[in-house]
């Protein structure tokens, strides 16, 4: 396994990791969201009718894959290791908050990453606020930060949220008992076998290379290490051959599938989630890596994002997509509501709080 | 020898804490415990980095890093 964490092995990863985004995108699920963890939280929280958005709801495959993939490997290789106990409801708020700032600028790193595959000017705007937010997360980091020590518990704790996706997912396919949207991004999926395969062999990638978007921007400020970014400039690499290829390929701010222009909030919204990442030790897809391995904090942090998404849809405070005017409908411009810049301006004054109460007397630190 | 436990820690933690310990230990030998082989592959990627050597082994469920 030491050739999947030498360059060429990270490239390597990055690039399989962007076949599989490139196959799940060709196989119907929204545009430039092959994968998005935070959208796919939401499309599940829809699912289970914690929000009833009507055009968000699936139980996405994609989720129950990375966080089974990661759980299986781990089996595997003796690395999964049932942990708790470093803050989780500290976790659980900074899950819910990072999934507010996502849900405003509509994406996740990965699904800014693949917009800006695409040539979504409005995703380079929001790296600004993503690449702001991860710098002031390894400030305080550098101050002494941190949320304490997770430690071992009960083995079969870390499996619970493995297992309960699982179900969920059977619930899903067989018993059809949850919501599935007719329209809109919740009714646009690859087949379920085609999503749950592809994210399982992405889970378990992300598991062995330590695929994180906060991880890779922080090692560059840490310590001038660049060796994170290769997986995503492979991931990027082939998205943009993949969009050039199919016509996908759109350069400008207006237009763009699932996006607003709404600079100042796509930078606040990718904010929260650069800051929020970089103080819960992981962006929301190596929550999910975590919480496979074990990690019952990464698992609540889940949770969170769960909680998050219900309320950024029951209480309209997620972004709004921009469109162009229709026969039957006046152009939208697309962005938060005034509830929704409220809430996330609070939610950044938080992660400030939480960022400042955390840090540990340096004496003690080292 | 400076020994660093950062058993438990969330990622960046544990690179931190031998950063720091870098800094104040100069170049003497450091013993780094971790509880997780991300943790301990950030470590001995940034001994070669600082040019230090790093040999890893697994004790029990964790991983102490000797950084000469």
């Amino acid at each position: 396994m030491d050739f999947l964490n030498s360059k060429k092995g990270l490239a390597l990863v990055g690039v399989l990791v962007g076949l599989g985004m490139a196959l799940l995108a060709f196989s119907g699920n929204p545009a430039n969201m092959a994968m998005c963890a935070a959208c796919f939280i939401r499309d599940m929280a829809g699912s289970m009718k914690l929000q009833t958005t009507e055009t968000v709801q699936y139980f996405r495959p994609e989720i129950v894959g990375l966080v089974v993939g990661s759980f299986l490997i781990a089996l595997a290789t003796r690395e999964y290791r049932s942990t708790a106990g470093s803050s989780p409801m500290t976790r659980f708020v900074l899950g819910f908050i990072m999934m507010i700032g996502a849900l405003i600028f509509l994406g996740c790193p990965l699904r800014m990453v693949l917009r800006m595959a695409a040539g979504d000017l409005n995703a380079w705007v929001g790296l600004i606020g993503f690449v702001l937010g991860v710098a002031t997360g390894t400030f305080f980091l550098k101050k002494g930060y941190s949320l304490g020590r997770e430690r071992d518990t009960n083995k079969t704790a870390g499996a619970v949220l493995p297992v309960l996706l699982i179900i969920g997912l059977c619930i899903s396919v067989f018993a059809g008992v949850f919501a599935v949207s007719q329209a809109g991004p919740g009714s646009k999926h690859a087949p379920v076998l085609i999503a749950l395969v592809t994210a399982l062999v992405i889970g378990a990638l992300a598991q062995k290379v330590r695929i994180c978007f906060a991880g890779s921007v922080r090692n560059i400020f840490l310590m001038r290490d660049f060796d994170l970014m290769l997986p995503i400039v492979g991931l990027f690499v082939v998205m943009v051959v993949f969009n050039l290829a199919t016509g996908g390929f759109k350069l400008s701010f207006d237009g763009q599938p699932i996006a607003h222009s709404q600079h100042l909030w796509n930078i606040l919204g990718l904010y929260a989630v650069g800051f929020g990442a970089t103080l819960a030790g992981g962006c929301p897809l190596r929550q999910m890596t975590l919480a496979g391995q074990g990690s019952c904090d990464a698992a609540v942090t889940f949770v969170g994002m769960l909680i998050g998404a219900a309320f950024a849809h029951n209480f309209g405070l997620a972004g709004a997509a921009a469109s162009a005017a229709t026969a039957e409908k006046a152009a939208v411009l697309g962005g938060p509501s005034v509830a929704g810049q409220i809430v996330l301006v609070c939610c950044i004054v938080v992660l400030f709080v939480i960022a400042i109460v955390n840090v540990r007397k340096q004496k003690n630190a080292a | 020898m400076i020994e660093v436990d950062a058993r438990g820690l969330s990622c960046p933690e544990p690179v931190i804490l031998t950063m720091n310990a870098m800094k104040k230990g100069g170049s003497e030998p450091i013993k780094v415990t971790v509880s997780n082989t991300v943790a301990r592959d950030n470590i001995c990627s940034l001994a070669k980095k600082r040019k230090r050597t790093a040999t890893a082994q697994r004790v029990g469920d964790d991983f102490v890093i000797e950084i000469a």
